[in-house]
């Protein structure tokens, strides 16, 4: 179990944590690798589905990072996105994985300490939840 | 006279009727109403039993009345559209009838949602409205609904409610028209706490000559305590207590309150004698039966005329 | 349209997990515009009960499909090369697309996915309110264009009861007293003077007191 390292997946919206994670690496602050970014044009279109998906296919954790609130590219695809996010977590609960693996974060574009902050935060507290149920029902 | 009633002979001598309610009790004690009742003897001219009231399961209004029949008193059967279909009502009123129960009340009935069944499907087969049209019509036609001859029709003194303090206001005096219209003899209001209100709707009852066309109680509650008061201030739908009866209710010690409440309840009857169309009061004291007596005599209303 | 919610995954597992291969069938009318039981709740179904059945160290093999219409012979037709290959069909279409495919499939056992609800619009996104019950004599043209029977809680012809405040049903502030609606509709129309018409019991024949209800249609029906 020492060696457990997470697989993260973080849906980041192009206008914001995209680009805030690009920011992260050229300032080099360091986030760890576990955390697998999906671009997508706005956290709005993350939908269940695809969350559902990244926790079948193994994903330890998820997270959906989309702009700060009211800074919506498309209007309100990040409030939306939130709203999704709060609808699969309770649908987590009921497959049986912990609700606290799906996250939804909210940043700028200019962010990328707060970025790199995230990873890391996000990548400690599924390290201490251990693999994913569903991860280690399979093996 | 359209019927037997002896609430329909008080009313039609122009004496003020005084009605009450009991509540049958959560139990097969016969004694539970027939106690209840008593307070009530020589103390008002019918006895309301109510039927499941707030929608929790009670001994059925019928057999309460049956009770309260034998004890010499006269029983207002209260029939709600939510629990039977309009077969078992028309059973029901037919068996309750030959029991010697002449003089109904026809009700809707609180939500299921309020009461100890919550799960339960409300029938509403038809509605009060509807149901008065029914009694009026085995009445006057000898005709069940279905529209076959009764052998033996029952005849009942037929009452309605009304709740003049219900939203929307301007449809309050139209819809006691429409059940003036379906047959209603007689009309029992929702407790009366807001005074100026119930004259500007009886304004309105008397704007369409609709006193003239039934007999209308005033309802009335003495309040317990000032819990009671703001319980039904917030609570209950369609109840509409000023905030300045609470306070007043609330600006005396707490072993006072009860009196307080009999103070307002008498005062009230007082005020509502002066309104023109008023031809009597209906107390709802619940659980407290016992003081009607006491009501009755300060507002005046005591003895009870003898009619015959 | 038919409204209709998924069921608790607790008891959807409890169904099928006798089985091995599940046929999961969605279904492209109401159920994909109510987002119960449309291809992408299909999907998240699939999904959810693959690991959910993982977790609890059974598996399941789920073949996801979603037809045009349950309710339809026609369409359901099409599952006939897949059939063989499933030991049960999960539907989450409406009951009457479940029962379709009972009556089609005579020896396969067929599950309900969802609960269907009522026959709803759409209020806003993600909010359905039922309309209509069905009752087999519309009464809206002389109400006002607002159902008494699907919308008053007590199914008042002659309304509105006592418990009306504010508009609101005695039942909760957040129903509407349908009452209080048809009377607003009525002066927006100038048709006070038909509320004082008393409305007669109602016929429940046509709504399904004479048992269950079917049309025929002399110029189509074969
Ligand atoms: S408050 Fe209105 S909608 Fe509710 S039961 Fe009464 S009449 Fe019907």
């Amino acid at each position: 179990m020492e060696s457990f390292e997470p697989v993260i997946v973080a849906f980041c919206c192009h206008y914001c944590a995209y680009t805030a994670a690009d920011m992260a690496g050229s300032q080099r602050l360091p986030y760890p690798s576990n955390v697998k970014i999906v671009r997508v044009p706005c956290s709005g279109k993350v939908d269940a589905l695809h969350i559902l998906k990244a926790f079948e296919k193994g994903a330890d954790g998820v997270y959906v990072a989309g702009c700060l609130e009211g800074d919506c590219h498309f209007k309100n695809g990040n409030d939306k996105a939130a709203r999704r996010v709060d609808y699969v977590k309770r649908y987590l609960e009921e497959i049986g994985i912990e609700s606290e693996r799906l996250m939804m974060v909210r940043m700028s574009a200019g962010m990328g300490a707060r970025f790199a902050q995230v990873a890391t935060e996000m990548t400690e507290k599924i390290r201490r939840l251990g693999p994913s149920p569903i991860k280690a029902a399979a093996a | 006279m359209k019927t037997d009633s002896y609430l329909e002979k008080v009313l039609a001598a122009g004496h003020l009727a005084v009605t009450s309610e009991c509540g049958p009790p959560r139990g097969a004690t016969a004694a539970s109403v027939q106690d209840k009742a008593k307070y009530l003897d020589g103390v008002v001219d019918a006895v309301n039993i109510t039927d499941n009231q707030t929608a929790m399961v009670r001994m059925s209004s019928f057999a309460g009345s049956v009770l309260v029949r034998q004890q010499g008193m006269h029983p207002l059967l209260q029939m709600v559209t939510r629990d039977r279909n309009r077969l078992a009502m028309q059973a029901d009123i037919l068996g309750a009838y030959a029991l010697g129960i002449n003089t109904m009340l026809c009700l809707s009935g609180d939500h299921t949602k309020f009461g100890d069944h919550p799960m339960a499907m409300n029938v509403h087969d038809i509605d009060s409205i509807q149901l008065i049209q029914m009694v009026k019509t085995m009445r006057d036609e000898g005709k069940f609904q279905g529209g076959a001859e009764i052998k033996g029709a029952p005849k009942m003194f037929i009452g309605a409610a009304a709740n003049p303090f219900a939203d929307p206001f301007e449809l309050r005096v139209m819809r006691l028209a429409k059940k003036i219209a379906a047959g209603a003899d007689f009309i029992q209001t929702q407790c009366i706490f807001n005074i100026e209100k119930f004259e500007r709707w009886m304004e309105g009852v008397r704007k369409m000559g609709l006193h003239k066309k039934c007999y209308i109680l005033a309802g009335v509650t003495p309040m317990k305590s000032v819990g009671a008061a703001r319980y039904m201030k917030n609570r209950v739908p369609g109840m509409d207590v000023p905030t300045e009866l609470v306070e007043r209710m609330g600006s005396v010690e707490k072993e006072k309150q009860p009196e307080e409440g009999i103070a307002i309840c008498v005062e009230t009857i007082e005020r509502l004698k002066q309104v023109e169309g008023v031809a009597g009061f209906h107390i709802m004291a619940i659980d407290w039966e016992e003081k009607v007596e006491e009501i009755v005599k300060k507002a005046g209303l005591y003895p009870r005329p003898q009619v015959q | 349209m038919i409204t209709a919610e998924r069921k608790p995954l607790e008891e959807i597992i409890d169904y099928v997990k006798p089985f091995k291969r599940i046929l999961l069938l969605g279904c492209n009318e109401c159920v994909t515009v109510c987002a119960a039981g449309g291809r992408k709740e299909v999907g998240l179904l699939a999904s959810g009960l693959q690991m959910a059945m993982l977790k609890a160290g059974s598996s399941i093999e789920i073949r996801e499909h979603t037809l045009e219409r349950q309710c339809d012979p026609e369409y359901v037709e099409e599952l006939v090369p897949m059939i063989d290959g499933a030991d049960a069909i999960l539907s989450m279409a409406c009951g009457c697309g479940v029962q379709q495919l009972a009556m089609r499939f005579k020896d396969k056992p067929v599950f309900p996915a969802v609960n269907t609800k009522f026959m709803g619009g759409s209020q806003r996104q993600g909010v359905w309110d039922e309309r209509c019950q069905g009752c087999g004599d519309c009464l809206l043209g002389i109400t006002g264009g607002i159902c008494p029977i699907a919308r008053c809680a007590k199914q008042l012809m002659n309304g509105p009861c006592g418990g009306s405040c504010d508009g609101k049903c005695e039942i909760g502030e957040d129903v509407e007293c349908a009452w209080h609606l048809i009377w607003e509709r009525l002066k927006a129309l100038g048709l006070q003077d038909r509320y004082l018409e008393i409305m007669p019991a109602k016929d429940w024949r046509p709504a399904g007191g004479a048992g269950p209800r079917k049309i025929i249609r002399e110029d189509l029906a074969e």
